[in-house]
């Protein structure tokens, strides 16, 4: 038996590239039927009438007004979880303390906790019976079933992103660049802009590319706090919940197609970060930003 | 002696970042989790016990446990491959099929749900292949599981691949001049260094195939007893204003999510430490 077979490119045997071929097969055909037919059936299902009736799908005003919350939304939700990120990366990467494992592990727990969870707890306080429900009345503030539940349930759901992107790759990087700033006589804010800003830039990228993903499809959650009404508090993928189950498909895959060509624009920024990463990051020897 | 809370550092902005962490993180995560649990508090033990035992939350949860079971397995199993696939052969469109691995992260769980409730309908391009053969998909558990198959696909192949990268080929290649088959090397040689990260991944699925929601509602159909899903539950007792039955049933989900989240932790530890 030749040794070399396990290598990337070296010569094989027959044997070994019929077991290769077979391999490489059933993962296409898995990852084919999985990943490939669902966003195949998304344009189809779109395009079925003619692009005339896929265009006007977007002209709705529900549709208009559901693309605007969506959006307001996330830029309400994605710059609060991004000072966050950077603040508990800073504190977590450049610093030692006790109790740091514990402080990971508690900004991992909205993803531990199921969308539907996450906003029954925002019923729970803000709703009619809820804690501050008779207070919120009392004041003429409506929090659930209005924006700002769903801004809230977004951002908990969207909470641990960009940290979590950030404070592998700042603590692969770790301090000696900051001392060296501070030592010549930078300040601490001069310090953080010149110096780590620029070293964590695409992971920070990318961290809030992931993080608007997902603030931008959020369904269970946001599901549990809307409320549904039509034109005021449905974003899109609750507004495609409801063109669906009026079986006016057209519509909800034509929506449901502009969120998949964001999904796209996803996956190919971090094709390219993780290219960037690779080229800038030659100097760092560990490259712990797989998640 | 009193151990110091903080090691001495010369960088600046400890207090600044460490303090505004913890207010971000009790004020957006902690206090409100908290409500859960301390409005739980106030239902008596009957009522709850009542609540997370009735029937049909039990078949919910055999339903969400089971499929979940079942998602993760089928993920361990063909993520391991297509992890393999990957990282030891170079083939045509390689890079594009690593690259949308991540699909699921990225595609908003409502849109998966109707596509793949498209594709498996009786009226579907798959569902309509299997409609004639007796094989219901869409509408009943098959449908579930693929539905939680796909949000769990990324999990397995992309914490084995950084692993399997890793491997170093000397125990394989000392296998294979010692005479070992190409299978006998895979099963004692590489497949003990790689086992304790397929777990960690088949755990990560499991765990978000347990409170998944978007991509369920669609394909499920929705049964009481048959394919009501633990999440949905929650809905419903929501939507009926029953706050103490969804609060019931959240802190159970609750418990056993954080249950999950100290099980991932410890494969993770005995990851690295096989690693290193």
């Amino acid at each position: 038996m030749k040794i070399t077979k396990y290598y990337k490119h070296a010569k094989t045997s027959g044997q070994s590239r019929l077991a290769k071929w077979i391999l490489v097969t059933i993962a296409i055909l898995f990852l084919g039927l999985f990943l490939l037919l669902p966003l195949i059936a998304v344009f189809t299902e779109a395009l079925r009438n003619g692009i005339r009736a896929y265009v006007a799908s977007f002209t709705t005003p529900d549709t208009i007004s559901a693309i605007r919350l969506t959006l307001i939304t996330t830029a309400i939700a994605v710059p609060l979880n991004l000072v966050f990120g950077v603040a508990a990366a800073w504190a977590i990467a450049k610093f030692d303390f006790r109790g740091k494992g514990i402080l990971i592990t508690l900004i991992d727990l909205p993803f531990a906790v199921s969308p539907v969870v996450s906003g029954l707890i925002f019923i729970l306080l803000f709703g009619l019976h809820g804690w501050f429900g008779p207070w919120l009345t009392e004041h003429n503030i409506k929090i659930v079933f209005a924006i700002p539940g769903i801004v809230l349930a977004t951002t908990f759901i969207t909470f641990p992103f960009i940290a979590r992107e950030l404070i592998p790759l700042m603590q692969s990087q770790g301090t000696e660049e900051e001392q060296a700033a501070l030592v010549l006589g930078a300040g601490g804010w001069r310090t953080f802009f010149r110096i780590t800003l620029p070293n964590i830039k695409w992971g920070l990228l990318y961290g809030v590319i992931l993080c608007s993903a997902r603030a931008i499809g959020e369904f269970g959650a946001v599901s549990v706090v809307s409320g549904h009404i039509r034109g005021q508090t449905n974003t899109l993928p609750l507004h495609i919940e409801i063109l669906y189950n009026e079986y006016d498909f057209v519509g909800a895959f034509s929506v449901a197609s502009l969120l998949t060509m964001f999904a796209f624009v996803t996956l190919l920024i971090k094709s390219i970060v993780e290219w960037k990463f690779s080229k800038d990051l030659q100097e760092y020897s560990n490259d712990s930003n797989r998640s | 002696m009193l151990l110091k809370f903080k090691q001495q550092s010369v960088l600046p902005g400890f207090g600044l970042s460490f303090g505004y962490t913890i207010f971000y993180l009790s004020l957006i995560v902690l206090i409100p989790l908290s409500a859960v649990f301390i409005s739980a508090g106030r239902l008596t033990w009957d009522q709850f016990w009542t609540t997370v035992t009735s029937p049909r939350v039990l078949a919910s949860y055999r339903l969400s446990f089971g499929a979940s079971f079942i998602a993760a397995a089928i993920n361990a199993v063909f993520g391991l491959l297509v992890a393999w696939v990957l990282v030891r052969y170079q083939f045509k469109g390689r890079k594009f099929f690593d690259s949308i691995i991540d699909l699921p992260f990225a595609l908003p769980t409502a849109v998966a749900g109707i596509a793949l409730t498209a594709i498996y309908a009786p009226t579907g391009w798959i569902g309509s292949f299997l409609e004639p053969l007796g094989i219901k998909t869409a509408f009943a558990p098959v449908g579930i599981v693929i539905a939680l198959t796909f949000t769990g696909l990324p999990f397995v192949v992309r914490t084995v691949q950084p692993v399997l990268a890793d491997l170093s080929k000397e125990n394989e290649e000392a296998a294979a001049s010692l005479g070992a088959t190409r299978f006998q090397t895979f099963k004692k040689i590489i497949f003990p260094e790689i086992l304790p990260s397929v777990l960690t991944g088949s755990a990560l699925a499991f765990a978000r195939a347990v409170g998944e929601y978007g991509s369920v509602v669609f394909i499920s159909g929705n049964m009481p007893m048959k394919t009501e899903i633990t999440p949905l539950l929650i809905v419903t007792k929501l939507e009926q204003f029953d706050y103490a039955g969804a609060t019931a049933i959240a802190v159970v989900m609750l418990v056993i999510s954080f249950a999950m989240l100290l099980i991932i932790n410890l494969l993770q530890r005995w990851v690295t430490r096989n690693q290193f």
